[in-house]
């Protein structure tokens, strides 16, 4: 059984093209990149992975389960619980401590306030900002924010981490400390990861690059899509 | 970078003499430091020792530095050879990089400069991501870090410049032989 895989997704909007038939395999646990340059479709082949966008034409599958066709409910609740999204500004919520917020999405799913609390000062502390854990986002730095981001994304555990250019915000140093951070919290729990990103240096954190042109798999690239020989898992 | 190599490529077109080449060169390359003459006429004469040019007639009130060279069938075959190898995704071969895709434009064309292009970026992206798979490594100590990062920070750029130079190829390649 496959664990998450599109078959010739083909997107629109009105009569803007995004997507022209896309066909990706993603393996349990692994990290792929998905680049190209601005336009390309690489947002829109996330959001359609993510069952955030149902794509005109085409599938969506994970785990052997169509899910493209499921009810906004359905895809709504896989999100919650199987899948976590992390964008280039964090989307915190304005209102709520870093704590609050990482905890935000176990509360969704019924834990208990003070569990999700003591689960979100763990995920604080393992990205490093358990400095800010009282602190709204406002009064933090961007970099600070987009770590809180992503312990909220990876504190239900999920089995699919969709990041679109989650550190694009960021500068190099923060960007890398982000990203070392999100890998090895992945590879521990082997967490698959669809990363979106226009740069080399960031690509390079996945495992293979999948390089989208004109809304299409571009397979001039050859051989950027096959795993390091020996792999690093 | 191999000065050799770059001759070879200007004498794709035909054969030139000593001073031709040398102005060729500085314009073709203008990042690179120019060319002595007297490095012009030691390369052809090391070609010419190789086999990989011939003088190809001399002006009539010339002296030495009027002889045309010509490339050989084994200078067109090193040439090839050489346009066709991908070069270790170290830093500071962008230099090298540059020369071959201007060699590559001007002794070929369009697709084989893409292929070679293509080729190179699949070694550097193969190369960072293995220093980035090192720095990112449980047991990686801030040494390894900071070393990767120095590697990792030149690849990035010649990668930069790859990816743009395919896009930008086919216009540059109308522009030279115009
Ligand atoms: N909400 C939208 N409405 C209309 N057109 C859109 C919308 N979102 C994306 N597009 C168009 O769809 C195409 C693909 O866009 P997409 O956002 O997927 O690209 P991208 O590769 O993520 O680009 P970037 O690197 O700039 O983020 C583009 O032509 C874009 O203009
Ligand atoms: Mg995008």
């Amino acid at each position: 059984m496959t664990h998450l895989e599109a078959r010739g997704v083909v997107k629109a909007y009105g009569r803007t093209p995004a997507l022209g038939g896309v066909t990706l395999d993603v393996a349990e646990g692994e990290i792929v990149a998905v680049t190209g340059p601005s336009g390309c479709g690489k947002s829109t082949l996330l959001h359609c992975l993510a069952g955030i966008l149902r794509p005109d034409a085409g599938e969506v599958t994970w785990r052997g389960a169509r899910i493209d066709t499921w009810s906004e409910a359905a895809r709504s609740r896989l999100r919650r619980t199987e899948f976590g999204v992390l964008f280039q500004f964090g989307q915190l919520v304005a209102e709520l401590t870093a704590a609050e917020n990482v905890a935000l999405p176990l509360l969704l799913a019924g834990t208990g306030r003070r569990e999700a609390r003591t689960a979100a000062l763990t995920w604080l502390d393992r990205l490093g900002v358990a400095e800010v854990a009282d602190v709204r986002p406002g009064e933090m730095s961007g970099g600070q924010q987009q770590r809180c981001a992503t312990a909220r994304a990876l504190i239900t555990e999920p089995r699919v981490l969709f990041a679109d250019e989650p550190t694009g915000a960021l500068d190099t140093l923060a960007g890398e400390q982000v990203l070392t951070q999100l890998v090895r919290l992945a590879r521990e729990q082997r967490t698959t990861v669809v990363l979106v990103t226009h740069e080399p240096r960031i690509a390079a954190y996945a495992d293979r690059e999948v390089m989208l042109r004109d809304g299409l798999v571009d397979h001039t690239g050859l051989g950027l899509d096959t795993p390091l020989a020996g792999g690093h898992r | 970078m191999s000065t050799q190599h770059v001759l070879l490529g200007l004498l794709a077109g035909g054969a030139r003499h000593g001073y031709e080449l040398k102005r060729a060169h500085d314009a073709r390359l203008p990042r690179a430091r120019p060319l002595a003459f007297g490095q012009v006429y030691a390369t052809l004469a090391r070609l010419q020792r190789d086999g990989l040019v011939v003088p190809a007639g001399q002006e009539r009130d010339g002296g030495p530095d009027r002889t045309a060279y010509a490339l050989t069938d084994e200078g067109r075959a090193a040439l090839e050879h050489w346009l066709s190898t991908v070069e270790p995704p170290v830093p500071y071969v962008a230099s090298t990089l540059f020369a071959k895709v201007v060699v590559a434009l001007l002794a070929a064309d369009v697709d084989r400069a893409r292929a070679y292009l293509t080729a190179q970026r699949r070694a550097h992206t193969a190369r960072l991501r293995e220093l980035t798979a090192v720095k990112t490594a449980p047991s990686a100590t801030l040494d390894d870090v900071v070393a990767a990062d120095f590697a990792i920070a030149h690849l990035d750029a010649d990668l930069r410049w790859l990816h743009t130079t395919l896009d930008r190829v086919a216009d540059w390649h109308r522009e030279v032989h115009s």
